[in-house]
């Protein structure tokens, strides 16, 4: 137990003294966490208007006036002819142009259906079907209106009987803001790659530098370096795992809805698992840029994209979704997301806490058995 | 008493042969010397003795314990200090002595005072709190043997510890190693400077996984080279070396700056036979010539290349 307690004061002292390591360990997460908490904005708040009105009447402005006043349409450009639409698509500088065509108030007043065509640029597929929603709804609203001006003027009562309206009450995100549901992930990922990075490196740089051999051959066992290594590393995990989730609460105001003490256990068992990956990052590699590149590219990149963390697993093809059973990062994230912003529990969320412990626990055997088999 | 007793060690790597079969002893209380060029199997031997690598067959006893057996006891007797700088260049000097005295279990009083002793070795006292990465050369290599004997082994292995290390600190890390020896530990050093092998009471030379020589320093220049060598400084030192190639009677040759040794295989040659030849002959101003102890270096490249052929 003393001998432990010597690898920890070391380790931790090694990390104190290594400026370096000091940034990438704590502000790597602080910043990723800021910065991807930002990025990660799927919302539309804003869609990039350009009209081209050519009929020009009472109708034609009331209906440009109802987009404007959903707050989503921000007109930037009214286009003269079709050309100059096309320039604006192509150019990017729009993301949907609404042409009036010439008799839509005429066709309005002869309660004929009036077309409005809305062109869009599509190239990102789910910003641009957020605009059709969006110009779905006014338009409909719009039409709707009319109806009831049409019956209010023929002295008809009960205008709007018969007609469904849908009343959406939208739980856990009420405001529909993609950040909610982005930033508890974000604090997955972060504490995922800074235990990876930090367990494969500190390994093989001891074997670099020469440390390692002279280890070896005192007395010490092997599960008394890996505990030596294991444990200041989650206690690190810890500190990491505080620190983004005052981040979270404190500037993104996203609070844990759940058991933050159920959370924090999860944490325990995703650090283990993660450490076992770097440990054994750290039996395939010779040197610090190899741990580093395995790291990242065959290790942290394909499981970011699978964990569902941005991507839905449900929408992937079957192969994938077997795949991602594989991965702990996917169960973290589902609880994170549970406790964080359902405030679920261990009642709902104990299957994927067992599945992390299994794995953490299948992980670190494997890999402390190739670890020892390559010393000795 | 014996402190090392190695019997037909050898160690095979797929069809590579590393080590062949080698047999010797090491006295307790002795510098042993373990020579042999680079790849020759020096290093793949101590792993084996430290108890870091097993043997294909064989065994030794270190210490009294058996590596193939006992290699958990075998590391608890022994220190080892490796090519590579073994110590955290980014802990303090007293933090790099607490980490390894802890690994050794060393505490209390103890440990005070195998502190207080390492640092006295080091020269580093009153310094402890330096990084040791910001001390020179020589202080580290000398921190690095006094953390690897703070448990105070009875065997210590010295793999090349003095490789990168200037002169005047070379001669003070032997120093240190003598001082260890006079108080009755072991040290088995492996070493590339022939200089640093006159220090050793005993030395073996080992080439291609095989034992070659053993000895004392006076043993080997005496036992392995009946044939009497010249020293011949002359004013065209290549040419010197071309011509005397040719001759039956000259057995090896070899370069040492602005002079060549040479090896005759026939008594009867005399210094006036070869003046003959370089000067009378070919014009080759001789400025010295004399027959010669050999030195280590002669009798190690003799060694070697008989046992290449």
């Amino acid at each position: 137990m003393k001998t432990i307690y010597h690898f920890i004061i070391k380790e931790l002292l090694q990390v104190k003294r290594d400026k370096k390591m000091l940034v990438i360990i704590f502000m790597a997460p602080i910043l990723q966490l800021i910065f991807l908490g930002y990025a990660a904005n799927m919302d539309v708040d804003i869609v990039h208007t350009t009209i081209l009105d050519q009929d020009k009447t009472e109708s034609s402005r009331n209906y440009i006036t109802s987009l404007l006043e959903t707050g989503y349409f921000q007109i930037d450009y009214y286009a003269k002819d079709y050309n100059e639409i096309t320039e604006l698509l192509n150019d990017g500088k729009t993301l949907v142009s609404i042409i009036i065509p010439k008799d839509f108030e005429k066709r309005i007043n002869r309660h004929q259906p009036a077309p409005v065509q809305a062109i869009f640029e599509g190239s990102d597929a789910s910003k641009a079907s957020i605009a059709l929603g969006y110009i779905q709804g006014v338009t409909t609203k719009f039409s709707q209106n009319l109806i009831l001006e049409t019956k209010d003027n023929l002295g008809m009562k009960s205008p709007i009987s018969g007609s469904i309206i849908p009343e959406p009450r939208v739980w856990y995100n009420p405001e529909m803001k993609s950040r909610i549901f982005m930033v508890p992930g974000i604090l997955g990922l972060v504490l995922m790659i800074s235990t990876i990075s930090l367990m494969s490196m500190a390994i093989v740089r001891e074997r670099e530098i020469g440390t390692m051999e002279q280890l070896i051959v005192t007395p010490v066992k092997t599960y008394q370096l890996l505990l030596g290594k294991l444990i200041p590393f989650t206690l690190i995990g810890f500190v990491i795992l505080v620190i983004v989730m005052v981040i979270m609460t404190q500037w993104f105001g996203i609070m844990v809805r759940g058991n933050k003490l159920f959370l924090v256990f999860a944490a325990f068992l995703f650090v283990l698992s993660n450490l076992g990956i770097g440990l054994f990052i750290s039996t395939i590699s010779k040197t610090q840029q190899q741990a580093m590149m395995a790291s990242v590219f065959a290790v942290m990149m394909p499981m970011i994209y699978l964990s569902g963390f941005a991507f839905p697993i449900e929408n992937m093809p079957q192969f994938f979704q077997y795949i991602t059973y594989a991965i702990p990062l996917r169960y973290f994230i589902t609880i994170l997301r549970g406790v964080v912003l359902k405030g679920m529990g261990i009642s709902s969320l104990w299957i994927e806490a067992l599945i992390l412990f299994g794995m953490g626990a299948l992980l670190l055997v494997i890999s402390s058995m190739r670890f020892s088999k390559k010393i000795e | 008493m014996k402190a090392i007793e190695v019997n037909n060690l050898t160690k095979k790597f797929g069809d590579f042969t590393a080590v062949n079969n080698i047999n010797f002893d090491v006295k307790q209380g002795e510098i042993f010397g373990f020579l042999g060029a680079n790849g020759a199997g020096k290093s793949t031997t101590i792993r084996m003795l430290i108890g870091v690598l097993e043997p294909t067959s064989g065994d030794a006893m270190v210490g009294g314990y058996s590596i193939m057996n006992d290699s958990e006891m075998v590391k608890r007797h022994i220190g080892y200090m490796s090519q590579k700088f073994s110590l955290y260049n980014d802990l303090t000097v007293a933090e790099n002595i607490r980490f390894y005295a802890g690994v050794y279990g060393l505490d209390g009083k103890k440990y005070q005072e195998r502190k207080q002793w390492v640092l006295k070795v080091a020269n580093l006292e009153n310094m402890e709190n330096m990084l040791t990465s910001s001390l020179p050369g020589g202080i580290k290599q000398r921190l690095a043997l006094g953390t690897a004997v703070i448990h105070e082994p009875k065997i210590v292995f010295l793999d090349e510890p003095t490789s990168g290390v200037d002169p005047v600190s070379r001669r003070n890390f032997w120093d240190l190693i003598n001082d260890l020896s006079d108080a009755g530990t072991t040290v088995l050093v492996t070493t590339h400077y022939l200089d640093e092998a006159e220090f050793c009471n005993d030395i073996i030379l080992i080439n291609a996984g095989r034992l070659v020589a053993q000895g004392n320093a006076k043993a080997l220049k005496t036992n392995y080279i009946k044939n009497p060598i010249l020293e011949i400084e002359s004013d065209r030192v290549v040419d010197s070396l071309e011509i005397l190639e040719k001759e039956k009677w000259v057995g090896e040759t070899s370069i040492f700056g602005n002079y060549i040794h040479v090896i005759l295989n026939d008594d009867t040659i005399t210094e006036k036979n070869i003046t003959q030849l370089l000067y009378e002959q070919n014009g080759i101003k001789i400025k010295r010539i004399e027959r010669i102890i050999p030195t280590l270096e002669d009798v190690f490249i003799h060694l070697i290349e008989k046992d290449n052929k």
